[in-house]
């Protein structure tokens, strides 16, 4: 039996998974990051992105998240997310539409802030879209 | 018969007004379920962060952000107050804006100033004359939303950044049961360290990604986040318990009332009738 650690990914409105694992895959602002058990204690900001929890060899969870924040303690894993998706349950047409919404608004240039947050809602678009693929991916496989 | 035709008006008007509240108290009912639904999934993640920011009380980190740090005088205090949005809901609200004025008096009394920050338009407009307001959310429905709170926290954590506030706290009701509910008063910010863990007694600190201060100013915003919608939360849940209840109550306030009114009709039409066979008798007996 390999070492897990134990992982709680959490968003303001719901518990979405509580559970041990043997690795857990995020991207943080950093870099994405691998976490496996007795990992040092850890804070980091997560960029938009896919957080990838392997239970075992041969069993993964995928999970959206839109940004958030996550600890690293020796008792376990915790994931603060803003908004947390179940990655079977984030919507591809959804996204392809944010995302081409966001890049009709950056074509445009209007003002300042209008761009700004255009280019945060076409990162989260973006990430999720990558998400639902690999999740595609590995569904086909 | 035009025997207590007013008493009879009076209880079909009971009686409509009997209808309302009924169906008020089932509105809230059903409510109240989706709403202690709602408090339940949002508590993990208050928990969670609870636990993480206990963890940052106790590490040795070599930046000490401000909210963490206490000031020994505090001359301005910040309270949020959290109430609902609509009335009829019993005692809920005058409760809350008592401990409220207690508090206020309180910290008066010890020198410090209070500055309001008010959520819910109960609480705006008992509070309009009376305290310094900062910061006021209104309307915000039966499922609120983070976002809709962002704005208002911020001014008072920018307030508490400008060095403007000494402390924060945070006034709701607190959900007991169904039929109990009470104010209660949180301190939100400086964050007070919780019970130490004997595994964390030693010097150790976390690696931060990227800086140590980003990452903590964006942990502690969304701590006092949290904190602010779990209190508006479970508020709501509150605010429906105590509308059902109150309802309840009214609904069988109305049926007493309708059976006292019944009684004293009843009998006046038998006075009536009474009356009404003795006149007929004694013409009788007259021809």
């Amino acid at each position: 039996m390999a070492m897990t650690v134990h992982v709680d990914i959490v968003s303001a409105e719901a518990e979405i998974f509580s559970g041990q694992a043997t690795m857990v895959h995020a991207s943080g602002v950093m870099g994405d990051l691998g976490i496996m058990p007795r990992h040092a204690p850890l804070l980091t900001k997560l960029k938009p992105g896919e957080v990838r929890v392997v239970r075992s060899e041969d069993e993964e969870e995928f999970y959206y998240v839109s940004g958030g924040l996550l600890e690293i303690q020796p008792q376990g894993v915790t994931i603060l997310a803003d908004t947390a998706i179940r990655a079977k349950d984030l919507d591809e047409a959804a996204a392809v539409q944010a995302k081409e919404r966001a890049e009709q608004v950056l074509k445009d240039r209007q003002g300042e802030i209008d761009i700004a947050q255009a280019e945060r809602e076409l990162a989260e678009a973006m990430a999720q879209l990558q998400a639902i693929q690999k999740l595609r991916k590995k569904l086909g496989r | 018969m035009a025997v207590g035709k007013e008493i009879r008006t009076k209880i079909k008007s009971i009686q409509n007004t009997q209808k309302i509240t009924r169906a008020m108290e089932m509105v809230a009912a059903s409510k109240m379920r989706r709403a202690q639904d709602r408090m339940s999934a949002s508590r993990p993640y208050a928990q969670k962060i609870r636990k993480v920011i206990g963890h940052l009380a106790h590490a040795h980190p070599e930046y000490r952000h401000p909210y963490l740090q206490h000031k020994e005088t505090v001359k301005k205090v910040g309270l949020i107050v959290i109430s609902s949005d609509r009335g009829l809901c019993g005692g809920l609200n005058t409760n809350l804006f008592k401990s409220t004025l207690n508090a206020m008096k309180e910290w008066r009394e010890k020198g410090a100033e209070v500055e309001l920050c008010i959520i819910g338009s109960k609480a705006a407009s008992f509070f309009k004359r009376l305290g310094n307001i900062k910061a006021q959310t209104t309307h915000l429905g039966d499922a609120p939303s983070l976002n809709d709170l962002i704005g208002s926290v911020k001014v008072m954590l920018d307030a508490f950044d400008n060095s403007e506030l000494d402390r924060i706290d945070v006034i709701y009701n607190e959900f007991v049961n169904t039929m109990t509910q009470s104010p209660c008063v949180d301190q939100l910010l400086p964050v007070e360290a919780s019970e130490i863990d004997e595994e964390l007694k030693h010097h150790w600190d976390y690696l931060y990604e990227p800086e140590a201060k980003e990452v903590l100013t964006d942990l502690l915003v969304r701590f006092v986040e949290s904190q602010v919608y779990q209190g508006v939360v479970e508020n709501i849940a509150c605010e429906q318990a105590a509308r059902m209840v109150a309802m309840k109550a009214a609904s069988d306030n109305a049926g007493d009332l309708i059976g006292d009114l019944q009684l004293v009709y009843n009998k006046a039409r038998q006075a009536a009738i009474t009356q009404e066979i003795s006149e007929i008798v004694a013409g009788a007996a007259a021809v």
